[in-house]
C-alpha cells in the first residue's frame, strides 16, 4: 500500500537529526521573543545598571565614577520629594482602591438592579489614558471655575479645595483622579473573585446564622487571597510607573511639589542631559520594583515548580 | 501566572454569589443604593463635565458654573481642537494627532499581536529547550519598570535608523506588548487539545500549516481580546510616543496634552475638553461597543503593571 | 514479514524513564493492543511510533524502513484518538481530505479517496456537516475516516472509544474489528479496557512501568498468564491469589495442604510461591466430583450480579473469591463445599513473580 501523503518522501530516518535543528521553524518563529528576552528585557536593563556607575552627561560614556551618581542622587531634593511622594500615594492609592475596588464589588454582588449599568460606569475611566484623566481633573480642580468656585458659589464662600495649586495637597488632587481612572480595574477583578467564590459558603454562613458583614471580613476575603495579591501587584506596579498622569495634570507643580521618579528619570535623561543621574535613578525604581516583587514571587512560586 | 485569570473574567457574566437584599425599601436597601449611586456619580461626573464644557462658549464658561448644562450649544470649540488649536509649534489642531495615532495603531496592532500570537503557539506547542527560559524572562520584564530601558532602546533604534520613525515606535509597542500577549496566547493554545495538534502532524502539516490551518481559525475570540487590548494601550500610550517619535509624528496623546498645557494664549478651556474628549473618544467607543469583551480582557491583563 | 519493528527503545522525560529497553515485532495485517493501566507507557509508545515523541534511543522501523527520525507524516501511520482530535472549523469533508491536501494530491484523487472512506464508513450524508454538528460516535466515525483516506501502512488507534458511552462503544469495537477484516491493515491500538483488547486483538501486549510485560494471544494471556501482575490485571472479577510453598506436588498455604500434582510445571517447583486461581474456575455442586483440592467455605457476602453471583469467602485464611451461577440460592453464613482443578491454576515464584 502506498503512503502518498509524504510528498518530499525520506526513506531514511535512521539518522537523529542534529537537535539544533529539529523543529527549526518553531525555533525560528520564536526568534522575535527571544531577542526580546535577551536584548530588550536582559541586555537594557543592563545596560541601564552599567551605565548607572558611570559620569555619562550628553551621551552615555563608560567613565567610571563608582557609586558617586547614586550619593548624588540621594542629595538631590527633587529626589527625595519624588520618592516620598510615591510613597505616599502608594499608600494612600493602594489601600483606597483596594477598599473601594471591593466594597463596590461586594454592593455590585448583592444581587441589586441594573447591575451592568453601574459596572459599566465604574469602568469607563479605565478606557482613557492617564493623560485624558489628568486633563479633566485639572479642569474640574480649576480653582477659579471648577469645585471650589462652585462651592464657593453656593454659599460656602470659606471653602477651599485647590491641589494643583497648593503644594500641601497636591498629591490629594492626583489621588483623586487616579482613583477615578484605576479603581474600577480592581472592582472587576474582585468581582471575578467573589463570583468564584461556591454559593454554598454564603448558605452555610446563613444557616450558622453569621452575620453578612462577618462574613465578607472572616470568610470571604480570606478565600479571596489569590485575588488580592493580584490586585496587589497590579497596582504597586501601577504606581511605580506613575508618570502621565502627573505631566499631564501638574507637571510636577506647583514648584517641585508632585514630583515622581519616573518623571525624574525622564528629565534627566532626556531634558537636563544628564545621562548617569537617570540611570541611576532608573535602577533605583528597578530595585524598588525588585524589593516589592521579589517576595511575592517567592511566596507564590517558591517550592512549587512554576510550569 | 497561570490561565486562572481568563476564568474568573468569564464568571463576571454569571449571576451575582453575595446574599439577596431584601426587596422592600428598607434602610439597608436605600444604604446600598445611595452609596452606589453616589460613587456612579464621581465616576460619570467627569464624562460630563467634559461633554457640557465642550459644548459652552468661552463667555459662559466664564460666567458659571462648570456643572450646569450648556445654556447656548456650540460645536465651534471641537471644530477648533480638531482642525486650529494650536500645539506651540503648529496650529493645525488635534486632526494631526490623530491620523499619526492611526498610522502608529494599525500597524502597531497587527505587529504584535501577529509576533505574539505565534510565540504564544510555538510555547505551548512547539516547545524546545529553552523556550521556559525565555518565557519565564518575558514573564518578569512585564514588571521591570520602562524606565530602566527607554534609554538603550534609543540608542537601539538609532543603530537600527528607527530612531524618530513611526515604525521605531511600531517596533516599541511589538515588544513592551509582548509579555502580556504572549501570556494570553499561549495560555489559550494551550487549552487547545494536544490531540489536535498531533492529529494535524500525522496529515502533514508543519509549524505554519497548524498554526494558520489550525489555530489561528481557532483562536478568533482572543485575538478579538487581544486586540481591544492593544488598540487601548497603544492609542493610550504618552511616554513611548513622546520619546520614539518627533514632533511631526507625534500621537495623539502627546498633542494633546502639548495644546492643552501649552503656555502661550489664553486657555480655552472648552476647546481644551472637547480635545480631551476627542483623544478620549476611541478607546470609550471600543469600551462601550465591546462590553463583555474589554472586561475579559483586562482581567486577562491583570499582570499588566 | 513485520509491519513494525521496534528495537530497544528507550524514552525518558528528564530522569523519568517512560519507556525501557523495549523490544517489540508487529506482524503484517496483525491487530495488536497495547494494554495496560495508566502511565504504563502505552501511550508513550503509540506516540513514539507515530513519530510525535522523539525517542532517547533505539529504532523504530515500519515496513522494513527505519523511521525513527522522520516525520509523522512521512511514515505512513494514520492515527485516531481518544478525544477524536477533529479540525472544528473544517467541515467533514475538510477533515477527511486536510491530510491529502497537505501531501498535494490532485483535486479528483482527493475527492475520490474521500467518497471511498465515506462509504466505508457510511458517513456520506455527513460530509457537510462541522464536527460541532455531529454525535460522538459520528465523530470518531470521521476520525477514522480520516486515517483511512490516507491509505496508510499502520494505523495507530490511541484509546479511541474512551470518551464513548457503554452502548456506543460496544457497537464502534464491533466495526473497528470488521474494519480490520476488511482492510487487513497492520493496526495498533492502546486501551485500558481488557474487554477491547480481548475481543479485538490478535495479540496483546500487556505493557507495566514501560515494558513488555507478555505479548501473546488473548487466549494465552488469560490462561497461562507468565507473571503475577499479567495474571492480576487481566480477567473481571481478578484472580484470587493464596500465599504459601510448593514442595513436590503439594502446595501449602494456611495450614492446609492442597494436592497439585496434575499442574504442569515449566521447571523446578519448591520455595515460597503463590496460587492464582480465576474465581470462574472454581467449582460447586456437581462439577466437585474427582476434584483433588476441595474444602468447606462459609460465605461472607453474596454480590448478586444477575447473569452470575459474586460469592466472597475465606479459604485457607486467606480472601478469596468465586463465581456462582446467578440462579444460585445462597446467604451470607451458609456453608458451602468448593472445589479447585489445579491444571487451571497458575502458580508465581513469590520472589521473581514470574510463572512455574
Amino acid at each position: 500500500m502506498p503512503d502518498s501523503n509524504a510528498a518530499p518522501r525520506r526513506v531514511d530516518g535512521s539518522r537523529p537529526p542534529n537537535p539544533l535543528f529539529r523543529n527549526l521553524t518553531s525555533k525560528l518563529a520564536a526568534l522575535p521573543m527571544v531577542l526580546t528576552a535577551l536584548v530588550v528585557f536582559i541586555g537594557c536593563t543592563g545596560w541601564t545598571i552599567v551605565h548607572s556607575f558611570t559620569g555619562s552627561k550628553l551621551l552615555p560614556k563608560l567613565n567610571w565614577v563608582g557609586f558617586d551618581q547614586y550619593e548624588k542622587l540621594w542629595n538631590t531634593r527633587r529626589w527625595l520629594i519624588s520618592i516620598e511622594n510615591l510613597a505616599l500615594y502608594g499608600i494612600f492609592s493602594l489601600c483606597f482602591t483596594l477598599v473601594i475596588g471591593f466594597t463596590l464589588a461586594a454592593l455590585l454582588d448583592r444581587k441589586i438592579r441594573f447591575e451592568a449599568a453601574f459596572r459599566t460606569i465604574f469602568l469607563y475611566p479605565f478606557a482613557l489614558s492617564f493623560i485624558v484623566t489628568g486633563l479633566v481633573w485639572q479642569w474640574i480642580l480649576n480653582p477659579d471655575l471648577g469645585i471650589q468656585h462652585v462651592v464657593r458659589s453656593m454659599g460656602f464662600t470659606g471653602f477651599e479645595f485647590d491641589p494643583l495649586y497648593n503644594a500641601s495637597i497636591v498629591l490629594y488632587g492626583l489621588l483623586i483622579a487616579g482613583l477615578w481612572q484605576g479603581t474600577g480595574f480592581v472592582m472587576v477583578i474582585m468581582l471575578a473573585g467573589l463570583r468564584g467564590i461556591d454559593e454554598d459558603v454564603w448558605k452555610a454562613a446563613r444557616v450558622d446564622g453569621i452575620p453578612v458583614w462577618k462574613t465578607y471580613i472572616r470568610v470571604i476575603i480570606p478565600m479571596m487571597r489569590p485575588v488580592f495579591i493580584t490586585a496587589l501587584v497590579v497596582i504597586t506596579s501601577g504606581i511605580i510607573k506613575l508618570y502621565d498622569l502627573v505631566v499631564a495634570m501638574t507637571a510636577g507643580g506647583p514648584g517641585i511639589a508632585s514630583e515622581v521618579p519616573a518623571k525624574y528619570v525622564y528629565d534627566r535623561m532626556f531634558s537636563s542631559q544628564n545621562l548617569g543621574q537617570g540611570f541611576a535613578a532608573s535602577t533605583m525604581m528597578l530595585l524598588a520594583v525588585a524589593i516589592i516583587l521579589i517576595p511575592w514571587a517567592y511566596l507564590e512560586f517558591g517550592g512549587k515548580k512554576h510550569d | 501566572m497561570t490561565d486562572t485569570r481568563l476564568t474568573p473574567a468569564s464568571r463576571l457574566l454569571e449571576g451575582p454569589r453575595g446574599p439577596k437584599p431584601t426587596r422592600r425599601l428598607s434602610g439597608r436597601n436605600i444604604m446600598l443604593y445611595g452609596t452606589l449611586i453616589v460613587m456612579a456619580a464621581y465616576y460619570a461626573l467627569p464624562l460630563y463635565v467634559m461633554v457640557v464644557t465642550s459644548l459652552k462658549g468661552m463667555p459662559e464658561i466664564r460666567m458659571g458654573n462648570i456643572f450646569a448644562p450648556p445654556v447656548e450649544i456650540t460645536f465651534e470649540p471641537w471644530v477648533k481642537a480638531w482642525s486650529e488649536a494650536c500645539t506651540g509649534i503648529n496650529c493645525d489642531g488635534l486632526s494631526r494627532g490623530f491620523w499619526n495615532s492611526v498610522q502608529i495603531l494599525i500597524p502597531s496592532v497587527i505587529l504584535s499581536i501577529a509576533v505574539a500570537s505565534v510565540n504564544g503557539y510555538a510555547l505551548s506547542k512547539w516547545r524546545f529547550p529553552g523556550s521556559e527560559v525565555f518565557f519565564t524572562i518575558l514573564m518578569i520584564g512585564v514588571f521591570i519598570p520602562y524606565q530602566v530601558m527607554i534609554y538603550p532602546i534609543v540608542i537601539l533604534l538609532r543603530e537600527l535608523g528607527l530612531y524618530g520613525s513611526l515604525w521605531g515606535l511600531v517596533l516599541v509597542h511589538t515588544i513592551f506588548g509582548m509579555p502580556l500577549l504572549t501570556l494570553l496566547f499561549r495560555n489559550y493554545f494551550t487549552s487547545v487539545p494536544d490531540e489536535l495538534f498531533k492529529a494535524a502532524r500525522v496529515d502533514g502539516a508543519g509549524f505554519w500549516g497548524i498554526y494558520f490551518r489550525i489555530m489561528l481559525p481557532m483562536a478568533l475570540p482572543i485575538l478579538v481580546v487581544a486586540m481591544i487590548l492593544q488598540v487601548t494601550g497603544i492609542w493610550n500610550d504618552f511616554l513611548f510616543g513622546v520619546i520614539y517619535t518627533k514632533p511631526e509624528i507625534y500621537p495623539m496623546t502627546v498633542q494633546l496634552n502639548n495644546i492643552v498645557n501649552s503656555v502661550q494664549g489664553v486657555k480655552e478651556y472648552n476647546v481644551n475638553m472637547a480635545a480631551t474628549l476627542l483623544t478620549g473618544l476611541v478607546p470609550l467607543t471600543i469600551y462601550f461597543v465591546s462590553g463583555k469583551l474589554f472586561v475579559r480582557g483586562i482581567a486577562a491583563g491583570a499582570v499588566k503593571g | 514479514m513485520h509491519s513494525v519493528s521496534i528495537r530497544s527503545l528507550d524514552l525518558a522525560f528528564g530522569s523519568v524513564k517512560v519507556l525501557k529497553d523495549l523490544d517489540l515485532d508487529i506482524h503484517d495485517g496483525e491487530f495488536l493492543v497495547l494494554l495496560g493501566s495508566s502511565g504504563c507507557g502505552k501511550s508513550t509508545l503509540l506516540n513514539c511510533i507515530a513519530g510525535l515523541l522523539d525517542p532517547t534511543d533505539g529504532q523504530i522501523f515500519i515496513k522494513e524502513r527505519n523511521v525513527t527520525w522522520l516525520e509523522p507524516s512521512e511514515r505512513g501511520i494514520g492515527m485516531v484518538f481518544q478525544s477524536y482530535a477533529l479540525y472544528p472549523q473544517m467541515s467533514v469533508e475538510g477533515n477527511l481530505s486536510f491530510g491529502l491536501k497537505n501531501a498535494g494530491l490532485p483535486k479528483a484523487e482527493i475527492a475520490e479517496r474521500v467518497a471511498r472512506a465515506a462509504k466505508i464508513l457510511q458517513i456520506e450524508p455527513l460530509l457537510k456537516r462541522k464536527p460541532g454538528a455531529l454525535s460522538g460516535g459520528q465523530r470518531q466515525r470521521v476520525a477514522i475516516g480520516r486515517a483511512l483516506v490516507r491509505d496508510v501502512d499502520v494505523f495507530l488507534f490511541d484509546e479511541p472509544l474512551s470518551n464513548l458511552d457503554a452502548k456506543l462503544r460496544a457497537d464502534l469495537r464491533v466495526e473497528i474489528k470488521r474494519l480490520h477484516q476488511k482492510l487487513e491493515n497492520t493496526m495498533i491500538y492502546v486501551t485500558h479496557d481488557q474487554v477491547e483488547a480481548m475481543t479485538l486483538a490478535d495479540r496483546i501486549a500487556i505493557m507495566k512501568g514501560g515494558q513488555i510485560m507478555q505479548l501473546d494471544t488473548p487466549a494465552e494471556i488469560y490462561n497461562r498468564p507468565r507473571n503475577r501482575y499479567v495474571a492480576g490485571f487481566i480477567g473481571s472479577p481478578s484472580m484470587n491469589f493464596l500465599d504459601g510453598g510448593l514442595s513436590d506436588g503439594v502446595f501449602e498455604t494456611g495450614g492446609e495442604r492442597f494436592d497439585i500434582s496434575g499442574y504442569p510445571f515449566e521447571g523446578a517447583a519448591t520455595g515460597p510461591a503463590e496460587m492464582g486461581i480465576r474465581p470462574e474456575h472454581v467449582a460447586t455442586g456437581h462439577d466437585l466430583d474427582g476434584l483433588p483440592i476441595q474444602a468447606d467455605v462459609t460465605v461472607e457476602l453474596v454480590e448478586p450480579m444477575g447473569s452470575d453471583t459474586q460469592v466472597w469467602t475465606t479459604l485457607a485464611g486467606q480472601s478469596f473469591r468465586f463465581r456462582m451461577d446467578g440462579q444460585a440460592e445462597i446467604r451470607d453464613g451458609d456453608t458451602i463445599r468448593i472445589g479447585i482443578d489445579p491444571t487451571k491454576a497458575s502458580f508465581f515464584d513469590k520472589k521473581s513473580e514470574l510463572r512455574l
